[in-house]
């Protein structure tokens, strides 16, 4: 399945991408297992790994690393927010 | 339209106005103005730049109005929060509420700030002269937001 995954902030600095589509194996089924998929491709993207207190978005709201993604989504890794 | 995310500065008491235009049953607005400092974590801050989420950031505000819409009753609210880059003393942003007595209006104008600052996406980097930085999460931003969850 395919996933549209975006990177913000810090983040997409350290990864220096802002996004990117990613074709997801049927088994990972989770933003932690989309996570680790990235992460585990090495060089830079295992920042994403690293990161602490990494925050995500599915289809545009909050989610925890629980949350199911689907063929479609848009996915969002970034730091915790500083607006205001 | 109560939520706007734009580059564009704000007049203040021209929002007040537009949000209060034919109404009579207000009585009370409460407002919050955010502006950039000149210094921040010790050092001097020349400028700041807000990058956000498209979409997400619009629909984030729209649900921390509608949440502080159903918490108290309030009559009207405004939120106005800009991106790009921002020079000190500038504006960031604003919240307008409006209600019948002032209880609810300070508290939801409180309640939507916490709130935005803990759960819309935006983030910001400031330009120093040590260099330019991304600005860390407070923990005392979570603690505030935090407290609206008791006994609510």
């Amino acid at each position: 399945m395919k996933i549209k995954v975006l990177y913000f902030a810090a983040l997409r600095e350290a990864l220096g991408s802002p996004g990117e589509t990613i074709e997801l194996p049927e088994s990972a089924t989770t933003l932690a297992s989309l996570r680790a998929l990235i992460a585990g491709r090495g060089g830079d993207w295992g920042k994403l790994a690293q990161m602490k207190n990494l925050r995500a978005a599915v289809n545009q709201r909050m989610a925890e690393p629980d949350a199911a993604v689907a063929d479609g989504d848009e996915v969002a890794f970034f730091p915790p927010v500083t607006g205001g | 339209m109560s939520v706007s995310v734009q580059q564009a500065d704000f007049d203040i008491g021209a929002e007040i106005d537009a949000l209060l235009a034919g109404r009579t049953d207000v009585g009370a607005v409460a407002t919050f103005t955010g502006l950039v400092r000149d210094i921040n974590d010790g050092s001097g801050v020349h400028a700041m730049t807000l990058e956000h989420y498209p979409g997400m950031t619009e629909a984030a505000l729209e649900d921390i109005v509608a949440q502080a819409k159903a918490r108290w009753d309030i009559l009207a609210v405004r939120v106005i929060h800009r991106v790009g880059t921002l020079q000190p003393a500038d504006r960031i942003v604003l919240v307008i509420v409006a209600g019948s007595h002032r209880g609810e209006a300070f508290a939801a104008c409180e309640f939507i700030m916490d709130y935005l600052k803990t759960r819309a996406p935006f983030w910001k980097r400031e330009d120093t002269p040590e260099g330019s930085r991304w600005v860390d999460a407070r923990d005392s931003d979570d603690s505030a937001a935090e407290r609206w969850k008791q006994g609510g």
